[in-house]
């Protein structure tokens, strides 16, 4: 019972996001690309969505934490990692030049996916393609690299 | 107006379902990382993944039942552009640990200082991409 209402808290929570990219225009990849035409026609609007978006889940992580566990779960999951490394900096620059090329990001292209079609499919094929690059083939590679180096742990993904 | 009005309208729903999602699941929404967990060994785990993202795919048509129409979305890029951008999109968003979403979102909710260098990063590239791209022409 609680894995059935944890997997339609996944679909429900999934479709809000879903219809908030839908409504907010972060799907439109040309408005994304005004966004970041900063030096040309800028569109700041979409900076709106950010600050929506952080407003509302600034106050609700902390309600969260103050709740000892989740609902439907025995515990939370969240992101380990503290150290900035190359891997951050680097994975954020390569992410930052596709997105500015396309003006998708990994929530938009999935959404558009359903009434879009060929583009967004080529592009979330390929987004995909890349994902599995990194996890199957680099990750490894750098976790034996990284271990013999003694900072073995330090790749979330990697290790799973 | 009505664009920064949707915006932030919009804004608040991610939000709130970023919140739900942790209050709930105990998950972070980080859309690139569900969606490479939608990719491995099927397990409960996997299908949670496969849930959250089917749900992303429905959000649009979830659009088009309320207001009667499609989002707007304009698309510039040509295919092998496209391909390039999602490689690179795919794999930046995996070694980095996060998009828009994970670091954007929720790292900036939870005051990650990685996730605030990583946000930084990311739009400092994506605006300095484009502004290469206007003047590549």
């Amino acid at each position: 019972m609680m894995t059935f209402l944890r997997l339609l808290a996944a679909l429900g929570t999934g479709s809000l996001f879903g219809f908030g990219l839908a409504l907010s225009g972060m799907v439109d990849a040309g408005r994304v690309r005004g966004f970041l035409d900063v030096a040309g026609a800028w569109d700041p609007s979409l900076a709106f969505v950010l600050a929506g978006a952080v407003g509302v889940a600034l106050p609700g992580f902390r309600l969260a934490r103050r709740f000892g566990r989740p609902l439907l779960e025995v515990c939370y999951d969240l992101p380990g990692q503290r150290r900035i490394d190359w891997r951050l900096v680097t994975g954020a620059v390569l992410f930052g030049v596709g997105w500015g090329l396309a003006g998708f990001c990994p929530g938009p292209a999935v959404a558009a996916l359903s009434f879009v079609g060929t583009p967004a499919l080529l592009f979330v094929a390929a987004m995909l393609a890349g994902m599995v690059l990194h996890d199957r083939l680099v990750a490894p590679r750098l976790a034996g690299r990284s271990a013999a180096g003694g900072q073995a742990g330090s790749l979330p993904g990697a290790a799973r | 107006m009505t664009a920064y009005l949707t915006a932030l309208a919009g804004g608040l729903l991610i939000g709130l379902s970023a919140t739900l999602l942790l209050v709930l699941n105990g998950r972070i929404a980080g859309i690139s990382g569900i969606v490479a967990g939608a990719l491995r060994r099927p397990g409960l785990l996997w299908l949670g993944n496969v849930c959250f993202a089917a749900g992303l795919f429905l959000g649009p048509p979830l659009y088009r039942l309320a207001f009667g129409a499609w989002p707007a979305l304009r698309l510039e890029a040509s295919p092998w552009l496209l391909v390039v951008a999602g490689l690179l999109v795919g794999f930046g968003t995996r070694l980095g640990a996060g998009c828009t979403s994970g670091h954007g979102v929720c790292g900036l909710a939870r005051l990650s200082p990685r996730s605030m260098v990583a946000v930084g990063t990311f739009l400092g590239t994506a605006v300095l991409t484009v502004f290469l791209q206007h003047l590549l022409g």
